[in-house]
């Protein structure tokens, strides 16, 4: 019975990645029917349907759909060690940290725009951002170490970095062109503006690396659910294994920041929507939380790009109009 | 305790006075001291008395104003809250404020001076509402980290709104220094609204001071002593929120001074709250006296953003209190 429930929440989910992936391939300033979509994957398009599915719309849908996964089972996992449902990157300063090291890095070595780094500008960019969150975790760690980590302690104490982290990058953003500015801004707020398939090269290794990684311990993060005395009871060691777990979810939320940018929430949405379709096995949440993130992303950028086209709205700011009523909700449910 | 509320008063006084003379002093055209005396008290309208008249004066009385009634604001929510990071940037409140601003200086909706103050009244008053609801809906809703959470997404979310709207009008850098504060437009009309508005809602405030007293201590202990909670806690808000919309309508969302500077005079006088609030409001006029200084000369002749002083101040402030938090 239960396992049944599992397999149709992640057929239905299959389903829905797909159609909106196809939906998004199809709208937008060019567009396009199903059966033309369909047609050039299969060969039979001409130059222009070609060039706007492989080099314009396809890179953007493959990488939201890297980026959605990353987050979601980052905040899957942050949620998992911090016992709190509502703990999230986005929220407690790992993809600020992150987004700071980027924002540096780009405003310091060059004048050109996100779209124009050359390659090897780009392969740098998750190592950056992967130090910058990194560090970030590490501060935070540090404040919040008083006889070992307490999670409420550990989640304020990012909200306050947080905080502190978002003020310096303001300080650089005001310093910048007006065009640069309006740039740097839809970045920080996430956006999956000028993905290529350079971006997808990098960052699809290291994050199924890391994802694998995790789901094969996932049994630990099932114990530490249940509670300090219990994990240490079944003979988890518990500061080390936080402590990896943490390092490793920080490493996800970087490498999606690195490539699209500050997107809050979605490390929220998905986990909590995966974990009532799926119960608390995190082998079984976390790959689903991937994909209904995914969906959720998809979804979001198909309607940044075309809500108010020309202008493209930032994608993680769509993601927090939808994501921040949810948190509300949940916050004023929970006990 | 000893009581060292005169001690404080004074030094406070005194560094007040010397802030709003180096105010007026410094910038780009540095006003000798003899000139200031003239300019001030025997107006003739040279150069010197102009600009010190109808351009560093008013600058200097709004960020006083402002400065002293954030810290002010920040004081009451913490003693109502019984939240030692309870502050009105933190709870979403000014943010709201800040989205309501930004959508009326897009659109035709409601222009001018005027027009942005009562739509930052009205976004104030709908945040503000909105986390007064939240903490009355139920006692756990009052634990530090879950009002925290709350206010942080409420702030994401109006900061978010407010970024469409920008994006949309093509004012997002505008935006963005709204949004970290500054004593950029302040003028003269600004400075009368803040005397004004947020003048009589101090007073008012102060004169509740007395009930907070007995609220920080607990809900039961305040029933216990004749002082209905809920009803002192709604009159705290209903005079919180005009206050915080006339500061963000003059000098934008000034972050983290109600946090810092109510803790610093508690450290030295004690949590007597009538003593508290007007310490804070003097003490919070100087350091954003102080921080206007520096955010208009260290880069000059850019302008920096002022909450990116008061953050530099208020982040690790924050953060210790955190980690002295018990619970």
């Amino acid at each position: 019975m239960k396992k049944s429930k599992y397999k149709i929440a992640v057929l239905v989910c299959i389903v829905l990645l797909l159609l909106t992936v196809i939906i998004s391939l199809m709208v937008g300033s060019y567009q396009m029917t199903p059966g033309e979509v369909i047609g050039t994957f299969l060969g039979n398009g001409d130059s222009m349907q070609r060039f706007t599915i492989y080099e314009l719309r396809l890179p953007r849908v493959v990488l939201a759909v890297i980026v959605a996964s990353a987050l979601g089972v980052s905040g899957g996992v942050l949620q998992a060690v911090t016992r709190n449902p509502l703990s999230e990157p986005g929220m407690i300063g790992i993809n600020a940290g992150a987004a700071l090291f980027v924002v540096v890095w780009i405003s310091a070595g060059t004048s050109a725009y996100y779209s124009e780094l050359a390659a090897s500008k780009a392969f740098f960019m998750p190592l950056l951002a992967i130090m910058g969150s990194l560090l970030t975790v590490a501060v935070i760690y540090l404040f919040s170490y008083k006889r070992g980590i307490r999670p409420v302690r550990f989640i304020l104490t990012g909200v306050g970095v947080n905080a502190g982290i978002t003020a310096v990058i303001s300080f650089y953003q005001l310093n910048m062109s007006k065009g640069d500015y309006n740039q740097v801004l839809t970045w920080t707020n996430g956006s999956l503006w000028g993905s290529s398939w350079h971006y997808i090269i990098i960052t699809l290794p290291l994050i199924l690396v890391l994802i694998f990684f995790i789901l094969f311990r996932s049994k630990v993060l099932d114990v530490l659910a249940l509670g300090d005395e219990l994990a240490m009871g079944v003979g988890v060691s518990l500061q080390r294994e936080v402590l990896f777990f943490l390092i490793l979810s920080s490493c996800l939320a970087a490498i999606a920041t690195s490539v699209a940018g500050n997107i809050a929430f979605l490390g929220l949405l998905g986990p909590q929507i995966a974990k009532r379709l799926a119960g608390p096995s995190h082998r079984k949440m976390l790959p689903l939380s991937a994909g209904v993130s995914a969906v959720i992303l998809v979804a979001a950028d198909t309607a940044a790009r075309n809500l108010f086209s020309p202008i493209e709205i930032p994608v993680g700011i769509i993601v927090s109009i939808v994501g921040v009523p949810y948190f509300i909700y949940i916050m004023l449910k929970g006990k | 305790m000893k009581d060292k509320s005169w001690i404080l008063t004074a030094a406070g006084t005194l560094l007040l006075f010397v802030g709003i003379i180096a105010s007026i002093h410094i910038g780009a055209k540095k006003i000798p001291l003899s000139d200031i005396y003239h300019g001030l008290f025997h107006y003739e309208g040279t150069l010197h008395d102009q600009l010190i008249r109808n351009v560093r004066l008013p600058r200097t009385v709004c960020a006083v104003l402002a400065g002293g009634m954030l810290a002010m604001t920040g004081t009451m929510m913490q003693g109502v809250l019984r939240n030692p990071v309870a502050e009105p940037t933190v709870l979403g409140v000014t943010q709201g404020a800040t989205l309501a601003v930004s959508i009326s200086s897009v659109s035709a909706l409601a222009g001018g001076v005027y027009g942005n103050f009562f739509m930052a009244l009205a976004g104030a008053a709908i945040s503000g509402g909105m986390i007064l609801l939240f903490t009355m809906k139920s006692a756990a809703n009052q634990s530090i980290s879950r009002i925290l959470l709350a206010g942080t997404a409420l702030s994401t979310f109006f900061l978010s709104l407010a970024t469409v709207a920008a994006l949309l009008g093509n004012r997002s850098q505008e935006l963005a220094f709204w949004v970290a504060g500054g004593f950029r437009q302040a003028g003269w009309i600004q400075a009368a609204f803040l005397f004004a508005v947020g003048g009589s809602f101090s007073i008012l405030a102060l004169s509740l001071s007395g009930k907070i007293n007995l609220i920080s201590l607990g809900d039961e202990a305040a029933t216990g002593l004749g002082v209905a909670p809920e009803k002192v806690k709604r009159k705290t808000v209903l005079c919180i929120i005009p206050i915080c919309a006339v500061c963000v309508a003059a000098a934008g969302n000034i972050g983290f001074v109600g946090l810092f500077v109510p803790h610093i005079i508690r450290k030295l006088n004690g949590n007597d709250y009538r003593k508290l609030m007007p310490l804070s409001f003097l003490y919070g006029s100087v350091i954003l006296v102080l921080a206007d200084i520096a955010a208009r000369t260290i880069l000059a002749p850019y302008e920096l953003p002022i909450g990116l002083f008061t953050a530099c101040i208020g982040v690790p402030v924050f953060l210790w209190l955190v980690r002295k938090e018990k619970k």
